[in-house]
């Protein structure tokens, strides 16, 4: 660890710490903690969502995978963006619209059902808890790496940085620090991606023509098919991907901090042109880690390739610039995982105890204190999983969090919003069953149970074919929700009518 | 407590006849507005996003070059980063006119509720 290293990781703290603190004096209500009282604006909310979504495993990881597989890395890449036209098109405007706190609000605009509730809940904390354990050890892991401090200590140091931010400062202290986290990570990148393209000479062109030959795969490197070579396997991931983000509740949960749906929409096209132009420069990343790093050196640092930016990066810009690097890579970590916690808080705290056991009458200061009890326990809990998870591979968690978002999330958000037939039922038999074929079909799918010993939990052969099973949960997902509702014949068409207008209108306070 | 309750009625609603707003010609516009350009964008950008990895994986027509060693699955891959921004920009511009549309669906039933009165 050098010096420089050290003061740029003190200064991320001191400055979270900060904005910390100015965030606890305007944090006294259920509602400031959970959306930051709604007024954030458009480019803060659009910046703040992709501080929430560009994780270690974006930065870090499609870098890496970029880097040691060409195209095939440059998959997530798309996936990821593309999704942000689902967010768009279907699901921000009415979630703003129906929903107060969380995702289960929404739903429950439609159906005054507890168990709907429950379930949704049930469903935001499953997708919580695989995310941020995978982020968390990952977390952990790459800390060890870039600061060379012990495992057990790394995820301490992030897990009490994002305990601190949330319990204090709720969504506002949560929001700032993504924003700054996104403004440092898109810095960063720019940074590097000039540096690489000056190599290059400013030219494209040449760029892949050297590329063509700086590999040990050549001319596959530029080609489909390195990583992925399970045609069904590859669709399946593109298919988690894409319908995954609209259903992954730390993002939803961000359309709640802005006023309105217009606000709603301009924070999403923010995020998108943001999130869009960060992974097309992951290609500057991963090919300039490729040719000035190697891919020997590269996998001798990090099998997985997690260290090829931070590589590429001194190999660029020296030891400073390295750091940077580094201390980006932290605040990444941070921003994720405390927009994790809040959302998981917001399901126990809000959803169970608030809805379903003080049937929404509690206090505002019961709620205040469930807030931060709830807090505290994701957080604890998720921690002691991280460091007892330490030498699992977990790296498919994060695809898993997707597949069941897109699985058991998706399809009642649509039908919800969109479908007059929609009942209770139907809500239910969709949920439970996108979630159940999603857990299902990964536990005897090859990221759970591989041939090759140590390369999964278990050693063997797998039962289902598929690394991603989103090919077919997703679909089960909508077939549950459509056959649960027309099983039940109950419709509830002024209900729906309600539903209808204020998702499509917005809810205006009375003129008078 | 107050704000509590300030609250609850306003998730209530304060009298609107909402299956009455859902009939009004002037929601209908909106929805068919919306649906016009809402279900053939979903259909194009899901249909050109889930066509490149059954190109990528099944045939070798992208594997070509497309300009210099840039072969088409790299200028498709980007083409739909190109896609994406421009699907949100037109949706964008697309939404003031949505915007204009809805708040013509409240003031109407706002109209309609003081005359009732």
């Amino acid at each position: 660890m050098n010096l420089t290293v050290v003061v740029l990781f003190l200064l991320i703290v001191a400055m979270t710490l900060a904005i910390t603190y100015y965030a606890a004096k305007r944090t006294n209500t259920a509602n400031e903690f959970y959306t930051a009282g709604g007024g954030l604006t458009g480019w803060q909310n659009g910046l703040a969502i992709s501080g929430d979504y560009l994780s270690a495993a974006s930065f870090l990881g499609i870098a890496g995978a970029i880097a040691l597989s060409g195209f095939d890395g440059f998959l997530f890449s798309i996936g990821y963006l593309v999704a942000y036209l689902v967010v768009l098109f279907i699901v921000a405007e009415p979630l703003r619209n129906l929903g107060k706190y969380t995702l289960a609000d929404m739903i429950n605009s439609r159906f005054d059902a507890k168990k709907v509730r429950a379930t949704a809940a049930l469903n935001t904390i499953t997708i919580v808890i695989f995310y941020m354990i995978a982020q968390l050890v990952g977390a952990g892991a790459l800390i060890k790496l870039l600061f060379g401090i012990d495992y057990w200590l790394a995820v301490l140091i992030v897990g009490v940085m994002m305990t601190v931010y949330v319990l204090f400062g709720g969504m506002t202290a949560t929001s700032w620090v993504q924003i700054i986290k996104a403004v440092l990570l898109m810095l960063g990148t720019i940074i590097i991606s000039f540096l690489v393209l000056s190599r290059f000479h400013f030219n494209i062109f040449e760029m892949f023509s050297t590329m063509k030959t700086a590999t040990p795969l050549g001319e596959a490197y530029l080609n489909p098919g390195v990583k992925y070579k399970v045609p069904l396997d590859t669709l399946s991931l593109m298919i988690a991907l894409v319908f995954g983000t609209a259903g992954l509740p730390h993002i939803l949960m961000r359309f709640f901090t802005v006023r309105d749906a217009k606000t709603a929409r301009s924070s999403v096209i923010w995020a998108t042109w943001i999130v869009g132009i960060f992974y097309v420069m992951t290609i500057f990343l991963g090919f300039g880690a490729a040719a000035f790093v190697g891919a020997d050196v590269i996998q001798a640092s990090n099998a997985a390739g997690n260290m090829a930016a931070p590589l590429l990066a001194k190999v660029l810009g020296g030891d400073i610039l390295m750091s940077f690097v580094s201390a980006v890579a932290f605040a990444t970590i941070l921003a994720v995982v405390a927009g994790l916690v809040l959302s998981g808080a917001s399901a126990f705290a809000h959803d169970i105890y608030g809805q379903i056991i003080k049937k929404g009458k509690a206090s505002e200061k019961e709620q205040m204190l469930a807030a931060k009890y709830a807090s505290l326990g994701v957080s604890v809990f998720s921690i002691l999983l991280a460091l007892f998870a330490q030498n699992l591979n977990v790296a498919f968690l994060v695809s898993l969090a997707f597949c069941v978002a897109a699985s058991a999330n998706l399809p009642v958000i649509i039908f919800t919003i969109y479908w007059k037939r929609f009942n209770t039922a139907g809500a239910m038999t969709g949920m439970i069953s996108g979630l159940v074929s999603a857990l299902i079909l990964v536990a005897i799918s090859p990221s759970v149970i591989s041939p090759v010993e140590g390369a999964a939990l278990f050693t063997g052969n797998p039962i289902f074919p598929l690394t991603n099973p989103a090919l077919l949960s997703v679909p089960i997902g909508f077939i549950g929700s459509i056959i649960g509702t027309l099983v039940s014949s109950k419709q509830d068409a002024k209900r729906y009518a309600e539903v209808k207008v204020k998702a499509n209108t917005g809810y205006r306070e009375p003129l008078s | 407590m107050g704000k509590t309750v300030q609250k609850s009625n306003r998730m209530k609603g304060n009298g609107e006849d909402f299956e009455k707003m859902v009939r009004s010609s002037q929601f209908n516009e909106l929805m068919a507005a919306k649906k016009k350009f809402l279900v053939p964008s979903i259909i194009i950008f899901l249909g050109l996003y889930l066509l490149f990895p059954i190109l990528i994986s099944y045939t070798n027509a992208l594997d070509k070059i497309a300009i210099g060693d840039i072969s088409w699955a790299w200028v498709y891959a980007l083409l739909l980063f190109v896609m994406t921004w421009v699907m949100a920009t037109i949706y964008m511009k697309k939404s003031a006119v949505f915007d204009r549309m809805a708040e013509k669906v409240w003031k109407d039933e706002e109209l309609e509720r003081r005359e009732a009165k």
